[in-house]
């Protein structure tokens, strides 16, 4: 299938292919073999067949079979889609970076992990999805580790390898606990198993969730994803950022699936967990001052806002409320393609940026939409889309999260009310935080002056950059002002994925788009109003003569750039007032006297989990197995009475 | 037509979230007072056997007591220790009025699970009572100042007090005047003891007795 | 006759919406003593902003100029989605609210960003003051608006306010006392009123609002003055639907009502700044968190 295509693509880039073939044949291996690979995907979604195929595999307890039904169809098209933009995106990206010969490899890793999210996701049998999903786990350390000269990038590597392996130990437990009573490593059997023995459901729920969510990045099991997707390349942030995260994700819906019907704490676990994840996500965010650090975050916030659209479905098939279960379902998964679109365009953006100013510090940015007119206007459109704000996609996905949270609250059900108020309460703040970090992201970075001499010599990056994140860019708007169109297609997905018949869904689903119409009537009347006022004042601007000149400065004769409100100042009353979650460390050498010469400030924000609860668990574990040292003294003579005890350990247990 | 223990709740809640909210201890020992009125009324409303002689004395005497006589003791106290602020609580302004929110839908939640098994009296007021008893407990907690510790004190004797009312059927007059006994006690002994905390340590920030340690 | 009164309901906020402030300042001028500006000193502004030219920042781009714009655009829309009263809005559907909300929040982020195009460091304190207010505002706004939902059983904000007669309020006095109690300090803070914002104050370092638009001028100071006062219509009309229950079968008669009410909101605003001074920036969040609290506490007492 398409998978062996890609893969001979990457194949093609890696080893032993030096430089200037490598890039092309790695970088028209992704473009060609993702197309090739979104035909059936597009096909399946169209025609709600699912296709599947079963082959003869020589492993023991494993057969290769795969299937692509209408959820997998659904999560493929990102997987593919931003594939292909990332790959146009990466060779102009790559060429600048590093010398030619050693980045040509990483197109082998970059393809590697597309091939692998795509198998993860057809994947129907237990043991084929392990497999994937090692694969999966293991390309991305290689592109985190592209800069290996750098300390942080092999630090965060390492942290990557070690979130990623303890998620998946709760996977291995989940299948072989499934596969032990099925039998088989079947995601058929593995659905029969569950509805005869409906106890073990609760406990498979809840291995799903910290194993998928531990790739999905929800907190406290997100420390990886802010050291990781800095440390990578830009375009290979995007790919994890945009698709990796949302396997996670789909190993969630696909369990849920495989659980049947749900039972009511599991929908206020996912909300519970989605809230969290969300605040804290874009609170750690607010107060990063590395463009790709705040992003990182950001994605884990995003990744709350799915899991709360998902947690108010289940919550809705749980009670048996289909709006509920409908418009929550849909909020989510459109959340998954509406993210990995504007989570890619930012990223590359800030890949263009880091090529222009050499730099991702946003206490040195400044001013740069002036010189990179494409690059800011699709940041900026990138921005807007992610804060939620209308008409873009990002409104979309949150208008049906906040309707299905008024839909829940004039429930008459107490519990059910209670769970819509704090949706919506959870989502305007999470809006309200966003649209201060992107504020701050956006106007830090592009607006205003330099800060600094690297950034003022920035300049525009190559077209092969910029027209891919002007494509994701464009897609933001469509996709926002065709909301009712989408939002009624994804009837097929939201039938699939949680069980209704796909005419009931419809029916729900018509109503959200009969709403998305009016809000579109609404977007048309500010795009008129805006463009008409837009028109008045150049007409009377007309014939005037329009001056530029300096800013008001407050009479004060000899303004500097380093004078404006920095990334910090702007964050720091919010980042204050939770100054309980966030924990920002500051080191502050005050000016003094009255001619003060010179005075410091510098401020920290690690993340409050790996320091107060991930670093001293694995010390503490650490120094319990050092304990065990003493086994491991060097001699050979005791290595070989180990050897000899067990030996006669065992003839002594046999003979009994 | 709404009714009278409806207002009476929403009123009650309201100075609660007061208590929670306000730093100056005069405007919290009003507070009080306004409190102590309003729920000194709940006898009179909320009555299972019919308006007798001893609702309106129990009324009467609440009223009394919680709504003039120990705010009255507390402002001279405030007075003579010549503290007036409860400038940085454990636990912050904004934290605290979150924790009411909490408590309050605690409250509710567990009224909601206690009305099946109670099945007799009506129980209006069951959760503001819980609810009463949460935010004095926390006051006490969370606050530095001595005075608003007393004032925390107070609030759970309403709670408790409210709380007696409503469910106690048919029960001597003993129960009530037990509660109200127990709070004069107590408004007196803590009103000693503040003024001689004072004198001793010239102030009445209970962190500073942490120095009788050992 | 309803789709007639929902057309005069919008031309008298875009029409009526400058008088508002003519009558804040009035009041605050009479009760200082003063016989202060004109009713309609508003639109003599606005005119005289308009026929002005316009000098701009050497700092700025494109974005500087596109933000009043933004936020004219956004006021505009926002009033097709606002009920006045009894009387439906033009553009009614379900779940209206999240696109009110969402347009608010277009609005800020534009004017937010035209602040930091300046690149000057007042513009930047004003953003990032306005960002800090905003971020606690929003999840009040949406909590108030779901209290009222839950209250009334509808999605649509012209349902909502539709059914928020008589009846319904002595039903849930509490319930609605309380949240518009939330709206009230909602109003204050959206609008940039006292006690959250100082909208007369000429020190820089004490604005917030002000100082966002500081250097901006002519036909786009015109556009922010308006979409202010439009801005002031819209969460005024929220709060007089709520408080003026008079839903009657005449509109025209509900649209009078309505009128007095909006006068009656400018007067009481008037009232308040001239009677209290501004709130240290420190104790705002906590303002903000009560109010919010406020509509969590009559949702909660709804459910029981």
């Amino acid at each position: 299938m398409a998978i062996l295509l890609l893969l001979l693509g990457g194949a093609g880039a890696a080893v032993g292919l030096p430089s200037r073939i490598g890039h092309r044949v790695g970088q028209a291996g992704a473009v060609i073999g993702s197309a090739i690979g979104l035909i059936p995907a597009i096909r399946v979604l169209a025609v709600e067949v699912p296709e599947g195929m079963f082959g003869v595999w020589h492993m023991p307890g494993g057969a290769l079979h795969l299937q692509i039904d209408v959820v997998s169809a659904f999560f493929l098209i990102p997987v593919f889609g931003l594939s292909i933009v990332t790959a146009l995106y990466g060779r102009s990206y790559l060429l600048v970076s590093k010398s030619e010969s050693e980045s040509a490899v990483s197109w082998f890793h970059l393809n590697v992990l597309t091939a692998s999210m795509a198998l993860v996701i057809v994947a129907r049998d237990g043991l084929l999805f392990l497999l994937a999903w090692e694969i999966m786990a293991l390309s991305p350390f290689f592109l985190v580790i592209f800069d290996d000269r750098k300390e942080s990038a092999r630090h965060a590597a390492w942290t990557y390898l070690a979130a990623t392996h303890l998620g998946t130990a709760f996977l291995l437990v989940m299948f072989v606990v499934l596969g032990g009573l099925a039998g088989t490593s079947n995601f058929d059997a593995y659905g029969a198993v569950l509805r005869d023995h409906p106890p073990l459901a609760s406990a498979i729920f809840l291995l799903a969730l910290i194993g998928f969510g531990a790739k999905a990045g929800v907190v406290p099991a997100h420390v990886w994803l802010p050291e990781a997707h800095p440390a990578a390349p830009s375009h290979a942030s995007a790919l994890m950022s945009g698709a990796m995260i949302k396997v996670g994700i789909y190993g969630i819906v696909r369990m849920l699936m495989m659980l049947g019907p749900p039972q009511a704490w599991w929908g206020w676990a996912l909300i519970a967990v989605g809230a969290t994840s969300g605040v804290l996500g874009v609170l750690f965010a607010l107060a990063q001052h590395d463009l790709k650090r705040l992003l990182a975050y950001h994605s884990v916030e995003n990744i709350g806002i799915i899991l709360l659209g998902i947690g108010v479905g289940v919550l809705g098939l749980a009670t048996g409320q289909p709006p509920l279960a409908v418009i929550g379902f849909a909020a989510g998964l459109l959340h998954v393609v509406n993210h990995c679109i504007f989570k890619g365009l930012l990223f590359l953006g800030a890949g263009a940026v880091q090529h222009a100013a050499h730099t991702l510090d946003l206490e040195e940015l400044g001013g740069l939409i002036k010189p990179m007119r494409w690059t800011g206007t699709a940041f900026l459109i990138g921005s807007a889309a992610i804060v939620g704000l209308p008409p873009l996609n990002g409104f979309v996905s949150e208008f049906l999260l906040f309707a299905s949270g008024f839909l829940a609250v004039t429930h008459p059900l107490a519990a059910i009310a209670t769970a819509g108020l704090i949706v919506i309460v959870v989502m305007g703040l999470i809006s309200g935080l966003a649209a201060a970090c992107f504020a701050k992201a956006f106007g830090i970075v592009f607006l205003g002056s330099p800060r600094s001499t690297e950034g003022a010599a920035a300049h525009e990056v190559a077209r092969p950059m910029i027209a891919p994140m002007v494509f994701l860019a464009a897609l933001c708007v469509l996709i926002g002002l065709a909301a009712p169109a989408v939002v009624a297609a994804s009837a097929g997905v939201v039938a699939a994925a949680t069980g209704m018949r796909v005419g009931a869904v419809g029916d729900e689903l018509a109503m959200a788009s009969g709403a998305l119409t009016g809000a579109v009537i609404v977007f048309a009347i500010l795009i008129v109003v805006g463009a008409l006022a837009w028109a008045f004042r150049a007409r009377l601007l007309a014939g005037v003569a329009v001056p530029r000149r300096p800013v008001w400065g407050c009479g004060y004769r000899f303004p500097s750039p380093r004078m404006q409100y920095t990334a910090s100042s702007f964050a720091q009353p919010l980042v204050t007032l939770f100054h309980l979650f966030i924990r920002t460390r500051e080191a502050l050498v005050p000016p003094k006297g009255y001619f003060p010469a010179a005075s410091s400030y510098s401020s920290d924000s690690g993340d409050p989990f790996l320091h107060l609860l991930f670093a001293p668990t694995f010390r503490w574990f650490d120094r319990m197995v050092s304990r065990l040292n003493v086994i491991q003294h060097g001699h050979i003579h005791v290595y070989v009475l180990y050897v000899a005890l067990t030996l006669v350990a065992l003839l002594i247990w046999e003979s009994f | 037509m709404f009714a009278l223990t409806d207002i009476i709740q929403a009123v009650g809640l309201l100075s609660c979230f007061a208590l929670l909210a306000t730093s100056r201890i005069g405007a919290c020992i009003r507070w009080l007072s306004f409190q102590g009125i309003l729920f000194g009324l709940v006898p009179l409303i909320v009555h299972h056997d019919g308006l007798s002689i001893r609702e309106i004395a129990l009324a009467s005497g609440n009223v009394a007591l919680k709504g003039v006589i120990f705010p009255w003791l507390l402002l001279r106290l405030r007075a003579r220790a010549d503290y007036n602020r409860e400038v940085q609580p454990f636990v912050s302004f904004i934290m605290s009025i979150l924790f009411g929110t909490l408590a309050l839908a605690l409250s509710v939640w567990l009224t909601m699970q206690m009305k099946p098994a109670l099945k007799d009296a009506p129980f209006v007021m069951l959760d503001s009572s819980i609810f009463l008893i949460f935010v004095g407990l926390f006051l006490i907690v969370s606050r530095r100042n001595a005075l608003m510790q007393v004032i925390g004190y107070l609030v759970l004797e309403n709670g408790i007090f409210v709380f007696g009312v409503i469910t106690v059927v048919g029960t001597p007059l003993l129960v009530e005047l037990g509660v109200l006994l127990d709070a004069f006690v107590g408004v007196f002994v803590m009103g000693i003891a503040i003024y001689h905390i004072n004198r001793e340590f010239g102030s009445i920030d209970v962190d500073r007795l942490t120095v009788l340690k050992g | 006759m309803p789709a007639l009164a929902s057309l005069a309901a919008t031309v008298c906020a875009l029409v009526l919406a400058p008088l508002l402030f003519g009558i804040v300042n009035r009041t605050k001028a009479f009760v200082a003593g003063r016989r202060g500006p004109p009713l309609l000193q508003l639109y003599w502004d606005l005119a005289k902003y308009l026929r002005r030219g316009a000098v701009y920042g050497e700092t700025t781009s494109w974005l500087f100029r596109l933000g009043p714009v933004i936020g004219l655009a956004t006021a505009a829309a926002a009033i097709t989605v606002t009920p006045f009263g009894g009387i439906g809005a033009p553009a009614s559907f379900t779940g209206d609210l999240i696109v009110l909300a969402g347009l608010l929040a277009l609005g800020r982020f534009a004017t937010v960003l035209a602040a930091l195009d300046t690149g000057s460091s007042f513009e930047g304190m004003g953003a990032s003051r306005e960002m800090h207010f905003a971020a606690l505002a929003e999840p009040a706004l949406l909590l108030a608006l779901a209290t009222l939902a839950h209250a009334t059983d509808f999605v649509s904000l012209t349902s909502i306010y539709r059914a928020i007669d008589a009846a319904a309020w002595t039903g849930a006095l509490p319930t609605f006392a309380l949240t518009a109690m939330t709206l009230v300090v909602l109003l204050l803070v959206e609008n940039t009123r006292i006690p959250v914002d100082d909208p007369t104050t000429h020190l820089e370092l004490t604005m917030i609002h002000e100082v966002m638009v500081l250097d901006h001028s002519g036909p786009d100071l015109g556009y922010i003055h308006y979409a202010a006062a439009l801005k002031l219509w819209i969460i005024g009309s929220l709060l007089v639907g709520l408080l003026v229950p008079v839903r009657s079968g005449d509109v025209w008669l509900d649209l009078a009502a309505m009128l007095a009410g909006m006068v009656g909101l400018a007067l009481a605003i008037g009232m308040v700044e001239s009677a209290m001074a501004r709130y240290r920036l420190m104790h705002v969040p906590q303002f903000i968190v009560g109010a919010a609290t406020l509509s969590a506490v009559a949702f909660i007492i709804r459910l029981v």
